[in-house]
Order: structure tokens, then sequence, then C-alpha cells
């Protein structure tokens, strides 16, 4: 029986950051257990950006600490070689007046809080992208200081620091099932039992069947993005650019490839990462009618991953109450990367009962019973 | 073959990198190409798969034959997106 004081179900960035936050604060006897290899779920199949420019204050903020953590991360994690941070930063696009409305309030609040964002005329649009297509563009925001980072990297170099500091990380070992005793929790896998007191849930779209196995039930539902990835050009796209409108989003990575991605409101609840030719056809026709430019650039591969959606596309993060000792990071639909340093950072605060650097409160789960949703009204 | 061999030709991945993620603990192909892109070129790993599920083999004494393949993922060959975009609205007529 392998026994520690916290067990981490989920090797993804969000696991791996909780491990290393954990374990830099003091509690090392950690073991994260991840199904497949670290990055196999969301991580590794995310778009890679990150950004500042959010529509509440809990938000900004998160993103703003989480992204500060993100620019020398490399450095405090001693990762040699970088974790691929380009700040170009974020070209958000507005087609309608209440677009316009929403972003400049949105501009608002993230200059009361520090954040550099600023409206940008169709004519300076083009100046920051000077092939983007401005047909029926009112402006635009734009945060210099929003970016990329390689989600791999970043996984891998908490990974890496959690380790050294003791941590033990079990891949290829899938949870198959929860017991309780008291306040002891055995997580049965395919590779022996683990017990542990503390477990926290950071299974992204698998979430609900793991809260499943404690009697919780958790609104947390996969749902299927999918995205595509071009052949490495010269560097000619600066910022991330990206259009709720028509609901994509597109950037160049440092390594020269074009990271492209669209969702579909209509895409089932159910867990599916396979691509999809109706996928291809459609990105393809409204990214080269947004960048024309790209027409000439060669696809290399398709992809499908899950956003672990909730209710009010924010996620669930503390102890559940019904189960003492049983903690959720999960339902980040969509947003989870570009945070992981911070929730990695609260959670740990939140587990050792340490005070919590940002407030938490509006992240519980007894948000969904009470129904004080938290509501952003800035997400794809 | 030595350390500086060039095994991926598409991201210029050396023999001397795929021994060092197999000795900081990857044991599968997956894991190499997510740290060190190998495979993750215009030829999606034609070439440097079975030399790198090798070099696994060898150096974990697994049999290569065992190995975890990555997901082939479409398009089978890279194709332009001012192709992709034209082809849509023929194929919706069909």
């Amino acid at each position: 029986m392998n026994r520690h004081e916290v067990i981490i179900i989920g090797g993804g960035v969000t696991g791996c950051s909780i491990a290393y936050h954990l374990a830099a604060r003091g509690m090392r006897d950690v073991a994260v257990l991840e199904r497949a290899y670290l990055t196999s779920g969301a991580t590794g199949r995310c778009g890679a950006g990150f950004r500042h420019q959010w529509g509440t204050k809990t938000n900004c903020l998160l993103a703003k600490y989480a992204i500060a953590q993100l620019e020398r991360l490399a450095e405090e994690l001693d990762y040699p070689g970088g974790v691929e941070i380009k700040q170009g930063g974020y070209l958000i696009l507005a087609y309608t007046p209440r677009m316009e409305e929403q972003f400049k309030k949105n501009l608002a609040l993230q200059k009361s809080l520090g954040i550099d964002a600023r409206w940008v005329t169709p004519q300076e649009a083009r100046e920051i992208v000077p092939f983007l297509n401005t047909k029926g563009l009112l402006g635009a925001t734009f945060c210099a200081k929003d970016g990329h980072a390689n989600p791999f990297k970043v996984t891998d170099a908490y990974a890496r620091a959690a380790r050294r500091l003791g941590v033990k990380i079990h891949t290829y070992t899938e949870v198959q099932d929860i017991k309780i005793e008291g306040s002891l929790k055995t997580v049965i896998t395919n590779r022996g039992a683990f017990q542990a007191p503390v477990v926290v849930n950071a299974a992204g779209g698998h979430a609900a069947e793991i809260g499943r196995m404690v009697g919780v039930d958790l609104p947390v539902v996969p749902e299927r993005h999918q995205i595509l990835v071009t052949e490495p050009v010269e560097p000619t796209l600066g910022p991330m650019v990206m259009s709720f409108y028509h609901n994509l989003y597109c950037q160049q990575t440092p390594h020269g490839s074009f990271i492209m991605g669209l969702g579909d409101p209509n895409e089932p609840k159910e867990y599916n990462v396979r691509s999809s030719w109706q996928f291809l056809s459609q990105m393809a026709q409204k990214v080269v009618w947004l960048l024309p430019v790209l027409k000439n650039v060669r696809v290399v591969r398709q992809w499908a991953g899950v956003y672990d959606m909730s209710p009010d596309r924010q996620p669930v993060l503390g102890e559940v109450p019904e189960v003492p000792g049983f903690y959720v990071a999960a339902g980040f639909s969509g947003h989870g990367f570009m945070i992981a340093p911070m929730t990695g950072q609260l959670m740990a605060e939140i587990i050792l009962g340490l005070p919590t650097t940002l407030p938490v409160d509006m992240f519980s789960l007894s948000r969904f019973t009470t129904g004080e949703l938290f509501v952003e009204p800035s997400v794809v | 073959m030595d350390d500086k061999t060039i095994v991926c030709r598409c991201e210029d991945v050396t023999l001397e990198e795929v021994r060092e993620a197999i000795a900081g603990g990857a044991r599968t192909l997956d894991e190499i190409k997510r740290l060190k892109r190998c495979g993750m070129g215009p030829c999606q790993g034609r070439t440097c798969r079975p030399l790198i599920a090798g070099e696994i083999a060898r150096l974990t004494g697994q049999d290569q034959a065992n190995l975890a393949l990555p997901t082939f993922r479409p398009p089978a060959i890279p194709l332009k997106l001012g192709t992709l975009a034209r082809g849509g609205a023929k194929n919706e007529q069909a």
C-alpha cells in the first residue's frame, strides 16, 4: 500500500502545479496519479495562449498573477531552455455594438486593476496585424502582455520541480475507484492502491467520474474542441487574434507554426477527442477570410481535446463540504492552462489552511445549489 | 548511430535529445514527441517513429513490438489552408 498525505488525481498542468505548490510550501508527501502520460488530456491539446483581458475582477486578477508567474517560471523552477513564452499580445475583435460596449467596459475594469490593455480602431488593428481583413470590424482590444507558453514544457517544469522536492508522479496509473473509511481515502488503480487523508480531483474532463466515486455530483461535463497546426513559417503574426463573433482564435507560436481553433456551439456534451473533416473545412474558410495571407500555409495536423465545462464556465476550486478531505480543481471550461500557476498556488493554500492570495469563495461548488453563478462575459 | 545523428529531420531532433528524454523518465513515443517535437513536423513521424521506438526499446529493455504508437492524425499530407477553404463548399453540394 502506498501511503501519502495528499493524492492528486490528474497529471495535467493543474495537477502538476498543485503538486509543486504544495511541495514548495513544505507538503512533500504527495502523489500524482495520471491515467496515461503527463499532459495527455486537455493540457496537451490546448491552444497554448494566455491573456489578461477578462471581464470580471476575479478573472483579471487571477490571470494577472498567473501570467506574472509564467513570465518567471523557467527561472523559478530552474527549467533549462525555458517554456517558450511569447508576449505578442491578444487582439480581440469587436463586430457588433454590443461587443464594443462590453469590451470597453472590460477595458475600464482592466485599467483599474493595472492591466495595460487598450481599444484599437480597425486601422490601428492593421498596424498590429497588417494582413487582417477589417471588413465589418468596429475595433478591437489589445493587450501587449498576453501571449503564448508551451503547455508541455510548463507541465514538465512543474513535474520536475515537484519531483525534486519529493513528490511521486505515477503515470499510466488509472484511478478505478475511491473508498472512504473515516478520514482515510483509498484510491484504487490499475497499479495498486494508494491511501491519503486528502484527495484532489484535478481530472479535467473526467472530473465528474472521479466525483461519482465518492458520491459527489460535480456539474462538469466534457465538450470537444478542435484545433489544427500548420507548418512553421517566418514570424508573421505577432498577437493571438481572437474573434468571439466567429468563435475562433489563431496565433503563431515561437516555433513558427500557426495554431488555430474554432468553437462549435452544437457540440454534444460527451468525451470525444476525435477530429472531423468538417472542422478542417470550416476552420480553413473562416481563417482564410480573416487572415487571407494564411491561404498559402499548409496544415500539418489536426486534433481535438475536451474543455471541462461547468454551468457558468468557471472552475470549481476547493473542498467538497460533504466529503471532508476531498478537494476539486476542475471545470476550467477552456481556460485552465493559462491560470494553472495560480490554481496550484490557491489550491495549495486552501489544502494547507493558509490564507489565500486571492479570494476563492466565488469558485465554491455550493454556488450551483445557491444559484450564485459566476458570470464571466469574456469567454470563447 | 552517434549522439549527433538527427533522427527527426522535420524538427531537427538529435539522438542525444531523445536519449536525454528517456534518461528523464520518458518511456513512450508520445512523451518524447511532446517534449522534443519529434514526429510533429510535416512528415508526422514517418521517419523518426521506428528509430525512436528502437531507442526506447534498447534503453529501457522493452519489446519494440509492444510500444504504443502515437495517434496518426489527419491530414495524411500537408494541405494548404486555401485549398481546404475551397474544398468545403464543394463537398456541401454533394
